[in-house]
């Protein structure tokens, strides 16, 4: 998706630095209320507590991130575990969630493509069908299930259950059926059965795909909210998304906002710097997911 | 090396539909096979039946003394060269080459061997490093061709391997293929719709239509003596004229015609076929055993070399033509008179468009 | 569509299924049949006892004004959200597709909040927007505006809204951006040359051709606004003050795990299903349509 390079619209001249101005709007709007945070993170609270709070970044960065990660933030009677901990918890969500994702969908995807077998369109259904129960409408027996198989508070309790996935699915047999039969049929020549064509050539030639869903599917599982909020009671499972929600007493009560500042930016960094680094991924990974 | 034999060779699709009917065909080694005919006459199924990628529903397919109808593709020692080449995108050139061999578990200095003298006689030792995508479509073509080569296998099939070629590279490949194949001599197999490229190719022409075979033997043979109007029409460019003619006191009677002495034409009349290339102005009358016909031209068309004439036949308002050598000058809505001699003349049953007489 | 070369083996498709099916039996349609069951039961206040109530908690839910109010306020905020991420986001896509250097770092820039957790999205403009200390509420409150998202229940949607709104802009940029390269080029100059203006050739050429990638991002925008601001609401109001920004799933929660009422939280959460179902159908008849044009 980079611009095109043939001749623009026509377009008067004059009017030229119109865009520019629009766009700077629209990335200061983006832009601001990170900034804030970060500056808020680099203050002390007094510092924030006299309006108006400065905008330029003050000397308490160490501090206040150092204190985050390593002993965690208060809000009223509530402490939080250190920050350090909830990120590894948030780390091993998003990477189980995406790596779990794409493994059980790329190995059903090409089931379903690649064989022909009873109930096979069955067993597609009951994957697309999941699209339509997202966790928010089956809360309370969700957790019966879940408490059942005592999987609170664990991290198979976190990432399992939301490792089916008939986007990731969807998206591989999409890219599946555009592999040419012809292939299929040099590999059989050259006598590779189908978990050999599976790893010397579906494999292969799904990376960028796999690379495009793992980013969508990092921040989905680094994101997540409900799940761990249901799941993650115990304060030891805690992720840095649901922690740092914590630390806001939101009863209106004094409020560590150099604490929550510093958590939420470290809470923003990993997905954030992985749409960065990945960025052709996440583009490419955006568009086929919604189609 | 071995002989390929099809006998009664059937296909039925689940559905009940019969896609190849009862075929019978023997493949001396080192021969080439073309099959040839229009799309859906039956022609890649066949050839996939005998790579083993489809299943042989009756009969039996052997290659030298075994029957491999239930063998894996990979267990038949065939190599297949597919119409759009089938390269693994992601592997270079050296690993398409070889990836058969190591999946046979052919000793490493062995596979160097064989993918180093394959692109040797390809002429593409130099992109051995490259991948698919970096090569033009003849060197893609090539690398497919590499790909069989170094399995030596028993039998070479063909999938329209020249059809996403331009015209030029296609000739051009078509030789080489030939000469490739010669100089192997491996049997082959090779499916085209192309009757030029068939002709060319072919030790073994096959002309196949709806699921079972017309007529087969060698490509002059089928030039000469086609068993159906079918096969007279596909082989040969510009198709056989085809007349349909009435049973007269002397031979053939149709509006335009005259002459042709000597052809026995059945009481419920026949079609009768004469090629373009055999037919020529004639200015006086025509000796009784030839062929007379007279037209008005419609449309001429000067290629150089020759010259293609075209016009409506007597009653029926058929348009024949006639490939006469050189520049014919002739002008549209002039009548010309042609004639082809006996020897020339074909006579086909017009029911069932088999071959009458000799 | 289906492939015509497929592998003989006839056991092993079946375990390169399993996994997927297993969660998808045991995490998905399990409870999801659990709550439709529960959603037809009623339970006394102690939960000794349960009673089979047939489509009662449907009636109740559907009758108690509360839970009216709550769906008006979600549609009102999930259209709110919707038109406040989608409108902005056009306007900087049709200026981004005017500059030809620099789009790739506006593309960069504009899409981080997508990837930002809606809760930690809702907590960065809650501070910004804290009464007594936020860098937007201090000048608000200079001029006058008594602002107060802890107290007023509208100050509180405001932020929960541009909140959700401000992390979706980016994502709608991106496919209105590329909506918008996709036109030919060669349209807009024969408009030009047939004498329309700027603003005319946009919304008589340019705004047609790129209603399919808006009517995908409004049915988007809505499944998101409907269902993934869960957490902004939760981290930054709690559904307060009072239930002035408490959205259905909100509710659904609140009831089922907080209240403990699970006859009618299930009910609905099956009320909810029925709208994931309805929004999922739209999206792929509109995708099906897309396939066929």
């Amino acid at each position: 998706m980079t611009a095109p390079l043939d001749t623009p619209a026509p377009k008067s001249v004059r009017r030229d630095w119109i865009p520019h101005v629009v766009i700077a709007i629209g990335i200061f709007i983006t832009a601001f209320p990170l900034w804030v945070a970060f500056v808020a993170s680099t203050l002390s609270n007094p510092e924030i507590a006299q309006a108006p709070m400065p905008l330029l970044p003050g000397n308490q960065a160490a501090a206040n991130y150092g204190e985050a990660l390593l002993q965690g933030g208060r809000s009223g009677r509530i402490l939080t575990p250190p920050v350090w901990e909830m990120m590894f918890n948030s780390t091993v969500m998003a990477l189980s969630i995406a790596v779990g994702k794409i493994i059980i969908s790329i190995l059903s995807a090409y089931a379903v493509v690649f064989f022909r077998f009873p109930f096979r369109m069955a067993f597609f259904w009951m994957i697309f069908i999941t699209l339509m129960l997202p966790v928010e409408v089956r809360i309370v027996p969700t957790i019966q299930v879940i408490t059942n198989l005592n999987m609170m508070n664990t991290y198979a309790g976190l990432t399992i259950p939301l490792i089916a996935s008939a986007t990731a699915t969807l998206l591989f047999r999409q890219f599946f059926l555009t592999i040419p039969d012809e292939l299929v049929e040099a590999a059989k020549i050259d006598g590779a059965g189908p978990m050999k064509f599976f790893r010397d050539v579906v494999l292969p030639l799904s990376v960028t795909n796999i690379a495009a869903l793992f980013v969508i599917l990092f921040l989905y599982g680094w994101n997540q909210y409900l799940w761990p909020l249901l799941i993650g009671t115990d304060a030891r499972m805690q992720t840095i998304v649901i922690g740092m929600s914590k630390m806001i007493d939101s009863a209106g009560g004094p409020t560590d906002w150099n604490m929550v500042m510093a958590t939420a930016i470290l809470a923003l960094l990993p997905p954030v710097l992985v749409v960065i680094l990945m960025q052709r991924w996440f583009v490419k990974g955006l568009v086929e997911t919604e189609k | 090396m071995a002989e390929l034999s099809l006998s009664r060779v059937r296909k039925v699709y689940p559905g009940g539909v019969e896609a190849v009917k009862d075929i019978d065909i023997a493949i001396p080694d080192g021969a080439l096979c073309v099959l040839v005919g229009p799309s859906g006459c039956g022609k890649s199924t066949l050839l996939r039946m005998i790579a083993g990628l489809e299943t042989i529903t009756e009969g039996d397919c052997r290659i030298g003394a075994g029957r491999v109808n239930d063998l894996d593709p990979s267990d038949r020692d065939i190599a297949m060269v597919f119409q759009n080449y089938a390269l693994y995108p992601h592997m270079t050139v050296y690993d398409n080459m070889a990836y058969g061999l190591r999946n046979r578990g052919t000793p490493k200095d062995e596979i160097e061997a064989r993918v180093q003298e394959a692109a040797r006689i390809l002429e593409i030792s130099p992109f051995l490093d490259r991948k698919p995508r970096a090569l033009s479509g003849g060197q893609r073509q090539r690398v497919a061709m590499g790909r069989a080569i170094v399995r030596k296998p028993q039998v070479f099939l063909f999938d329209e391997p020249l059809s996403n070629l331009d015209a030029k590279l296609r000739i051009q490949m078509r030789v080489e293929i030939k000469k490739l194949q010669r100089a192997l001599g491996v049997t082959s197999v090779y499916v085209t719709h192309d009757q030029l490229e068939a002709m060319t190719l072919a030790d073994i022409l096959v002309v196949m239509s709806k699921g079972h075979v017309e007529q087969q033997g060698s490509p002059l043979d089928l030039y000469e003596k086609p068993a159906s109007t079918f096969v007279a029409s596909f082989i040969g460019a510009p198709p056989m004229n085809l007349i349909p003619v009435g049973a007269g006191e002397n031979g053939p009677q149709a509006t335009g015609l005259t002459g042709g002495r000597g052809l026995a034409v059945p009481a419920g009349g026949a079609t009768l076929g004469v090629r373009p290339e055999h037919l020529m102005v004639v200015a006086g009358p025509v000796p009784d055993d030839a062929l007379g016909i007279t037209f008005p031209v419609s449309a001429v068309e000067a290629v150089g070399a020759e010259t293609f004439v075209y016009g409506p036949i007597g009653g029926s308002g058929q348009e024949i033509i006639a490939r006469l050598p050189g520049k014919a000058l002739l002008a549209p809505g002039t009548p010309v008179s042609v004639a082809a001699t006996a020897e020339h003349l074909h006579l086909f049953d017009s029911q069932t468009g088999k071959r009458l007489g000799p | 569509m289906e492939r015509k070369v497929v592998f003989p083996q006839k056991l092993l498709p079946y375990l390169l299924l399993a996994p997927q099916i297993a969660i998808t039996l045991v995490f998905f349609f399990w409870p999801a049949g659990q709550a439709i069951w529960m959603s037809t039961l009623l339970q006394d206040p102690l939960g000794f006892s349960v009673q089979f109530v047939g489509l009662e908690n449907f009636q109740a839910v559907l009758q108690d004004p509360a839970y009216l109010a709550t769906m008006q306020r979600t549609f009102l905020f999930s259209f709110g959200v919707t038109a406040l991420s989608m409108i902005p986001a056009l306007l900087l896509a049709v200026m981004a597709d005017r500059v030809v250097r620099g789009a790739t770092a506006y593309k960069t820039i504009l899409v981080v909040p997508y990837a930002i957790a809606p809760a930690v999205a809702g907590a960065l403009w809650l501070f910004l927007f804290q009464p007594s200390i936020g860098t937007i509420a201090y000048p608000l409150r200079l001029i006058g505006i008594d602002w107060n998202p802890r107290i007023d229940g509208t100050d509180a949607m405001i932020v929960v809204l541009i909140a959700s709104a401000w992390k979706q802009i980016g994502y709608n940029f991106l496919f209105f951006l590329a909506g918008l390269q996709s036109i030919p080029k060669s349209l807009i100059e024969a408009a030009a040359i047939d004498g329309a203006r700027e603003i005319r050739r946009f919304w008589t050429i340019v705004f047609p051709l790129l209603s399919p990638t808006t009517f995908f991002l409004l049915v988007v925008n809505l499944t998101y606004a409907f269902f993934d601001t869960f957490g902004v609401i939760h981290a930054v109001t709690q559904g307060g003050p009072g239930k002035s920004t408490e959205v259905l799933i909100y509710k659904a929660w609140y009831d089922g795990l907080i209240a403990q009422d699970l006859g009618r939280s299930s009910a609905q959460a099956v009320i909810l299903m029925f709208i994931v179902i309805g929004l999922t159908v739209i999206q792929f008849r509109y995708i099906e349509r897309k396939v066929h044009y």
